[in-house]
């Protein structure tokens, strides 16, 4: 079944083409087109929609405990208001989601996590919750929005007070007024760039959403489409769920170690104890003309070391590049990739292949 | 005058060659091109065989030779500005060949029509 988000009959307005993504119907790009889309969070500010996202909102003096349990990454020493990234792992060590924490207060966080993983999830954490622990998944109530940018901030200002702005990246403030409505604005976001994600009431987000169009339009701002939201994210070597991550992929090998925290308890910290990483996460730059794409394999020499996770034409770099996951002991500068027949020669780079200056 | 094929190339003749390119609709429905392969002079071409992988920011897809016969010319400058089959689809043409079997294509109004199904 595929749904509509609050914003559906905004996109149509807007000329979005669109798309069935993670179960919800969502424009892949609107008229201005995915590489004017991309160009325009780089350089001054779009708004995208994320309603799909999931909100699981867990509560209760067993709450920080269940929390901490379910998460690789450790949730101590986050202060209200503290957004914190983590993956939360299966028995096997395998990743069932990626997705940000929010703390409210020691009683009280949220779980933002992947559209298309809302279903697995609410069944994973309803089987892991500890006592006196409340879980409601909120997803059906919320939208979503993110303002993305460098002139996010500016925008943002103009229907919400400074002081209600969450200054530090990974911060949110709550309870804060949009068009009437009560909102939680965080500094975070999928892009690489400075930015917001704002949930509102899902009967609001249509004004808010429109209301940002109208104040930001003279600062550039313009709806995008979920294609950019890809090769922004992939630019900033950010992970994608089911792409670079899954079930099968020990959480050790896709390049988040930092997230992982051994010396607390957490489901799947055994496994990961007792299974040494076999691939790693890279960035490469195609050498050759022509574009690598997801599945690709990857060779060193005729060894096939592993595949290609992510890759496209980066329109901010103007080549091609690819994210892959290959053998832990590979340590050559260059691979190749078949590119549909074709051995296309390609350089290891640093990751991210994409930073914003400050 | 411009001719169509089903898989949405155009063609257009020119003495005893045709020039071939990517209808504006196919343009259209792909995005941004930010790839192409060409094949060289001198290679055949085959009806209903890709000579070409078009590649968008999101996908790759194939161009279907319309005729049968040797490739005389290619627009190189396609390799570098690829873009340009998104500003002017019927400028932007891809091979010349000379051709010796063309298959059956369909009008500028036919091919609208068909479009519009």
């Amino acid at each position: 079944m595929t749904k509509q988000t609050p914003l559906y009959n905004a996109h149509v307005r807007h000329g979005g083409k669109m798309v069935e993504f993670g179960g919800f119907i969502l424009p892949i790009q609107y008229e201005t087109g995915l590489i004017a889309e991309h160009n325009a969070v780089r350089n001054d500010a779009g708004i995208f929609d994320v309603s799909h996202m999931g909100e699981f909102d867990i509560s209760g003096k067993g709450a920080f405990n269940t929390v901490q349990n379910l998460i690789c990454n450790d949730i101590t020493g986050m202060k209200d208001g503290d957004c914190r990234y983590t993956m939360m792992l299966n028995d096997n060590g395998g990743i069932v989601d990626d997705f940000i924490v929010y703390k409210f207060s020691d009683t009280h966080y949220w779980l933002v996590v992947n559209a298309g993983n809302t279903p697995k999830d609410d069944a994973w954490v309803k089987n892991h919750l500890l006592s006196d622990t409340v879980f409601v998944n909120k997803s059906e109530e919320y939208g979503q929005m993110a303002l993305q940018g460098p002139k996010a901030e500016k925008i943002l200002n103009k229907l919400v007070d400074e002081k209600f702005i969450p200054k530090g990246n990974y911060t949110f403030t709550d309870d804060v007024e949009i068009c009437g409505a009560k909102c939680v604005i965080s500094r975070t976001g999928y892009t690489g760039e400075d930015g917001f994600e704002i949930y509102c009431p899902a009967t609001a987000t249509e004004k808010i959403f429109e209301k940002l169009l109208e104040v930001g339009a003279n600062d550039g701002l313009i709806p995008c489409g979920l294609g950019c939201r890809d090769t922004l994210r992939f630019e900033a070597c950010m992970p994608l769920y089911g792409h670079e991550l899954n079930e099968d992929f020990l959480a050790t090998e896709v390049g988040l170690n930092i997230f992982i925290k051994m010396d607390k308890d957490f489901v799947g910290k055994n496994a990961l104890a007792q299974n040494a990483p076999k691939f790693k996460r890279k960035g490469v730059k195609l050498l050759d003309r022509g574009i690598a794409r997801e599945h690709s394999d990857v060779f060193d020499g005729d060894r096939k070391i592993g595949f290609v996770t992510t890759g496209t034409h980066s329109p901010t770099l103007g080549y091609a590049i690819a994210m892959v996951r290959i053998e832990k002991d590979f340590n050559g500068d260059t691979v190749e990739i078949d590119v549909r027949g074709k051995r296309i020669k390609a350089q290891i780079v640093k990751m991210p292949f994409y930073k914003r200056s400050y | 005058m411009k001719q169509f094929t089903k898989t949405h190339e155009w063609v257009m003749s020119q003495g005893n060659t045709v020039k071939v390119g990517l209808s504006d609709f196919a343009q259209k429905e792909m995005g941004d091109i930010v790839y192409v392969s060409l094949p060289s002079v001198g290679d055949s071409v085959t009806i209903g065989k890709s000579f070409s992988d078009v590649e968008s920011v999101k996908a790759v897809s194939e161009v279907f030779s319309p005729v049968t016969g040797k490739v005389v010319a290619v627009n190189e400058e396609l390799l570098d500005k690829p873009e340009m089959i998104n500003e002017a689809p019927y400028d932007a043409w891809m091979i010349e060949v000379e051709a010796t079997e063309t298959e059956e294509l369909l009008t500028e109004e036919e091919y609208n029509e068909f479009i519009k199904k």
